[in-house]
């Protein structure tokens, strides 16, 4: 329905803003996880069909008629695997705020300069 | 300041690009016709319960491939990143009453993970929750006893051999059926609707599946948590 | 019915995820963050997606704010405020 799309765009617009204008590495990472999140509410809700059930057929759905009475499978696939992949990535990037603090002793992203030009 | 209000442009311009997509949405109301395809492949030709699981393993079979492969390259990374030093600082030993509940609580979590992995195609579930579980678990272990080493080897052998087994079983099922079928689960007797041994070889490999994520994510957090 | 939830449970969500970048203490914004997640896993469940709602709410809830505690402990002890 329209209120979860709106809920995961609005996600989405908090988690980019907070990426852009915080100095904290740490607020950084949970800025991009707040993305993720959003961007998973908005494919999930597109598969939804209004007064159709779970997709799984057992004793309550009937068999013949399956195709009229569930809702749709395939975002919820694409979602279960996005889901692990975001853990994943956010796992490696808080590993690399460890060695960046490791080097400089500083959380703050102003300290590092180098790649400005 | 500018930098304030260059922000500020940014995220206008992001949300004037949204909203035409909120405007012109309209929802379906059947399914379309890849879902119906997969819905009714999934009843008459898979014996599957669990339409997801069956989209999973079976008609994007090569995406969940893929998956464990990033998994696996991101596990490798964190592994690189993060080598141990040697400290020689002892913590003090954790109660009792915490060691003991903590051994009896991993065996409970253990047995729901594998339940859950087992049984993936016929209820909601499957490897990636029952991997999760697993996980879990050991992260009990390592909250109580922050001392605890793991042996390395053992997990190394059951991420490197689930990954093996897991494109074996592809690989017969090119062998034994026909050219275009790579995991297809029809290699394994499909027996009835809704029994645990049904469905061909799906059961076997989400199994894999949930075991190679399950000691991907323990590497992890075994080397980002444990001293 | 499923609508009046959805909701309710959004707004408590955007006051999270404002909480979880404003706040000037990092363990109480990792905990918000952990809030959005939680509550993302009803909101799944309200859309008949059960596998998904169990895979978030164990990963989004649980091991995401356990990595973000690791890395705050490696970072040192005394680090705690910005």
């Amino acid at each position: 329905m329209i209120f979860a799309l709106i809920l995961g765009f609005l996600l989405l617009i908090i988690g980019i803003y907070g990426m852009l204008t915080q100095k904290n590495l740490i607020k950084i990472v949970i800025g991009f996880s707040i993305v993720d999140t959003g961007v998973h509410i908005i494919i999930v809700s597109i598969g939804y069909i209004r007064g159709k059930t779970a997709p799984i057929i057992d004793a309550s759905v009937d068999i013949k008629n399956a195709v009229n009475a569930v809702v749709d499978p395939i975002p919820s696939a694409l979602v279960l695997t996005a889901i692990v992949i975001g853990l994943a990535v956010t796992a490696l990037m808080l590993s690399f705020v460890i060695k960046l603090y490791q080097k400089n002793k500083s959380l703050s992203i102003d300290d590092y300069q180098e790649l400005k030009w | 300041m500018i930098k304030r209000i260059f922000v500020l442009l940014a995220i206008l311009g992001l949300i004037l690009m949204f909203l035409p997509f909120l405007r012109d949405f309209d929802f379906h109301e059947e399914l379309g016709e890849l879902s119906s395809k997969y819905v009714e492949g999934s009843v008459n030709d898979l014996n599957t319960q669990n339409v997801v699981t069956a989209v999973i393993v079976t008609y994007r079979g090569l995406d969940t491939l893929g998956e464990v492969t990033v998994l696996f390259l991101a596990t490798a990374g964190v592994g690189f990143l993060l080598r141990k030093k040697k400290t020689s600082k002892k913590s003090r030993k954790s109660s009792e009453l915490l060691q003991t509940g903590s051994q009896f609580l991993f065996v409970l979590i253990i047995l729901t993970g594998v339940y859950i992995f087992t049984h993936g195609h016929l209820t909601p579930g499957g490897g990636f929750q029952g991997g999760v579980l697993i996980t879990t678990a050991f992260l009990l272990l390592i909250l109580a006893d922050i001392n605890l080493k793991f042996n390395h080897t053992i997990l190394l052998f059951v991420e490197s051999l689930s990954g093996v087994f897991y494109v074996v079983i592809g690989l017969l099922g090119v062998l034994l059926i026909g050219m275009n079928s790579f995991l297809d689960p029809a290699i394994l007797p499909m027996g009835n609707f809704g029994k645990v041994l049904s469905a061909g070889a799906i059961p076997l490999i989400y199994s894999l599946v949930g075991l190679k994520v399950g000691s991907e994510l323990t590497t992890i957090i075994d080397k980002m948590g444990g001293e | 019915m499923i609508s009046i939830i959805i909701i309710v449970l959004g707004i408590i969500m955007i006051i999270a995820a404002f909480l979880a970048i404003r706040l000037k203490n990092l363990l109480a914004a990792i905990i918000s963050a952990g809030v959005i997640s939680l509550l993302a896993s009803v909101i799944y469940l309200m859309l008949a997606a059960p596998d998904v709602a169990m895979t978030e709410a164990a990963i989004g809830s649980g091991l995401t704010t356990i990595i973000f505690i690791f890395t705050l402990k490696k970072i040192r002890k005394g680090d705690l405020d910005d």
